[in-house]
């Protein structure tokens, strides 16, 4: 690319600059939404995707009753590694719901236009990966039906729950965030709604849109209240995306097992965190927009930018392994060297040389603007960094579990069958909702989109 | 902001003008609803229903501990012997029963399961009213050695022509008193008594019993292991 002036206004630069495609007026941009919505036949490829889905999703439900009928001993699980897949699982997908709430959140508080037609599906995919992240925990207990005990209630035992431990704070984050999400989500959703209800011709969508809708009458003075409530929330959310994270790193950090016991681990955490949520955001919306043909509204520009948040954050995460690694070897603690050299010549090292390579090698093609703008290169890096991020939390979990302080206490992890097909089953929970959600909600705001033609406008 | 174009032709009302007392109705009514239907469960768990709390069980012979302890005096360890050296306070052989009932009221039909078991040496098949969680560990003659007396859990023994648990036996209920120590400590000498009540100065005589019998500070006694071993 030769430096240039001229370059500026180029064809290609306005191309990659815009955040939605010209010649859209309000009218176009709320049938092209809601058509898919309401109007369009339910397309063989949604089947054939819902039913995959779906069979997985029961392959979730298959195994978690034959977890409550046999106990967590059908899992690789045993002392000393307690936690296994279970909380490798939640830390993935937990994580993953990160990048919906910044994008929802503080890109709307940093008035970034680019976040609008992104946003919506991106908060649902951060409430079912929620979702999915919140099955992990609760089933690992053993015995999920006495999980209520984690919550402070006044029980007949005069006790309550133990405040000093970080799993007490996970519950405390992750169902704040839950419900923080599940709020921001459908307040946004409330105009939208409405625009649904006044549209649908069949009494049943109407009634239902229209409860949902809540009275939506589009007045000013709806207007006005929706917006202070929509900031209020977003103000909100902006800690969580912070917080939340940084809570789930003190299940390792508070610890003293080698590997975890590092302050680098919440501002790395929740830069992993939302490096594999953008990365997921991007494994949606390229077959999204591929789909239902959405290219006009989710723009070159937005895949870009997810890419250049995607290569920035990787960043961080690739200098929080190193500085862990560092750490490791300049404390002289024997323990922290011994595990670094477990990671790189251990029985789990492939996992460690594994993960170097797709979280911190691959993604380095995201320097390259031709990459950047190539939307296979960007499906197919969005994969690679999901991946990766997997196998940091297996290492992160695996490593140091089955290497700890004595020799006595080592031991070795196989996952089984049923860890993998729990894990299997909650991607297909995950699909399955995407897929629902896509056919009953707008997946891209209507509302925000006619203000972005609006204040296209008035640009130009 | 424009409100969206309208497309549908027919645009009669879809809801009704009540819908709008409904909706705001049904938002305090789901609150309440969640907040009674909490209360109510909370609730449950502290009733007699399921603690059993002054709920009498049917006995193959109806003892009555009114008449044994409060019009004949006599004492808690003349049948319950182990009270004062091991876990559990002993249910009474048969033969300390025939200890009295041989010449005592010897032929009344409703002794005649006491009388059988004798000869047949069968036990009696008594009802276990304190039914602790099995669970916890919980020793009853530590508890009679360091002076709290049998009515503080028990209640007013002698005042129960058929015996029901005086207390809940909840967990909070063994904490109340494991946190609060000084409140239970009695005299020595009147464990047994069922009488005894607290002074008006019980908390500062308790502390005064606490440090002479030696018994530890209300973190080690509720702690998870002192109990669940």
């Amino acid at each position: 690319m030769s430096a240039g002036d001229t370059h500026v206004n180029s064809p290609e630069i306005q191309r990659l600059a815009r955040v939605i495609e010209p010649g859209h007026s309000y009218a176009t941009v709320t049938d092209k939404i809601a058509s898919i919505v309401l109007t369009r036949p339910t397309s063989l490829g949604w089947l054939a995707g819902f039913s995959i889905a779906f069979t997985l999703m029961m392959v979730l439900m298959g195994s978690i009753a034959w977890l409550v009928t046999k106990g967590v001993g059908i899992w690789g699980i045993n002392i000393p590694i307690g936690w296994g897949f279970a909380i490798v699982n939640f830390v993935w997908w937990i994580g993953i719901g990160h990048a919906g709430t910044l994008i929802s959140a503080i890109l709307f508080l940093l008035n970034q236009k680019w976040r609008t037609s992104i946003n919506r599906f991106a908060e649902a995919m951060t409430l079912f990966a929620v979702a999915c992240a919140g099955i992990f925990p609760l089933i690992h207990t053993g015995r999920p039906w006495m999980a209520y005990y984690m919550f402070p209630y006044p029980s007949t035992m005069g006790i309550w729950p133990q405040f000093r431990s970080p799993l007490i704070w996970d519950v405390f984050a992750v169902s704040t965030y839950g419900t923080v999400s599940a709020l921001f989500w459908f307040v946004g959703l409330i105009p939208d709604l409405a625009t649904l209800r006044d549209r649908a011709t069949n009494k049943a969508a109407q009634i239902i849109y229209g409860m949902l809708a809540m009275g939506w009458r589009g007045s000013a003075r709806h207007w006005h209240r929706y917006q202070s409530a929509y900031l209020l929330l977003a103000g909100l959310a902006t800690p969580l995306v912070l917080s939340v994270h940084s809570v789930i790193s003190f299940d390792f950090s508070i610890a003293i097992v080698p590997g975890w016991h590092t302050t680098v681990f919440p501002p790395y955490f929740v830069a992993g965190a939302i490096y594999s949520g953008f990365a997921m955001v991007l494994t949606i919306a390229i077959p999204l927009r591929k789909a239902y043909d959405l290219e006009d509204f989710i723009t070159m520009r937005h895949l870009e930018n997810m890419a250049k948040v995607m290569l920035a954050t990787g960043l961080i995460v690739a200098y929080g392994y190193f500085f862990e690694f560092f750490m490791s070897l300049y404390s002289g603690n024997k323990f922290d060297v011994f595990l670094v050299q477990q990671r790189l010549h251990g029985p789990y090292s492939s996992y460690y040389y594994a993960l170097i390579l797709c979280n911190i090698l691959t993604p380095q093609v995201l320097w390259f603007q031709k990459m950047r703008t190539n939307v296979a290169v960007l499906f197919v890096m969005s994969l690679v960094i999901n991946v990766g991020m997997w196998l940091e939390r297996f290492v992160i979990v695996v490593i140091s579990l089955t290497r700890d302080f004595m020799p006595s206490a080592w031991g070795r992890y196989q996952p089984t069958f049923w860890d993998w097909s729990t894990f299997i089953g909650t991607l297909g929970l995950f699909v399955s909702l995407l897929f629902l959600f896509v056919r009953a909600l707008p997946a891209i705001s209507i509302a925000e989109m006619r203000e972005l033609v609006h204040t296209s406008e008035d640009h130009e | 902001m424009e409100t969206p174009p309208q497309r549908n032709a027919n645009m009669a009302q879809i809801f009704h003008r009540s819908t709008n007392f409904i909706s705001r109705f049904s938002l305090f009514a789901g609150i309440f609803l969640a907040g009674l239907a909490l209360t109510g469960v909370l609730g449950l768990a502290r009733s007699p229903y399921f603690t059993r709390q002054n709920v009498t069980r049917s006995q193959p012979v109806q003892f009555s501990h009114k008449h044994h302890v409060g019009d004949d005096g006599i004492d808690c360890r003349y049948c319950h012997t182990s009270v004062e050296t091991s876990a559990t306070a002993g249910i009474p052989q048969t033969k300390t029963c025939m200890s009295c009932h041989s010449v005592l009221f010897n032929n009344v039909g409703y002794l005649e399961p006491i009388r059988e078991s004798y000869r047949t040496d069968a036990s009696i098949e008594w009802v276990k009213v304190h039914r602790l969680a099995d669970y916890v560990y919980f020793n009853h003659s530590i508890h009679v050695s360091k002076g709290v007396g049998c009515s503080t859990c028990h209640g007013r023994v002698d005042q129960m022509p058929l015996m029901f648990q005086a207390n809940t036996l909840l967990m909070q209920w063994c904490l109340d008193c494991h946190r609060n120590t000084e409140m239970a400590l009695r005299p020595l000498d009147k464990v047994y008594d069922m009488a005894w009540r607290p002074a008006a100065n019980q908390a500062e005589i308790g502390r005064q019993y606490k440090a002479e019998r030696n018994i530890r500070n209300t973190s080690e006694l509720s702690s998870c292991s002192t109990c669940h071993r």
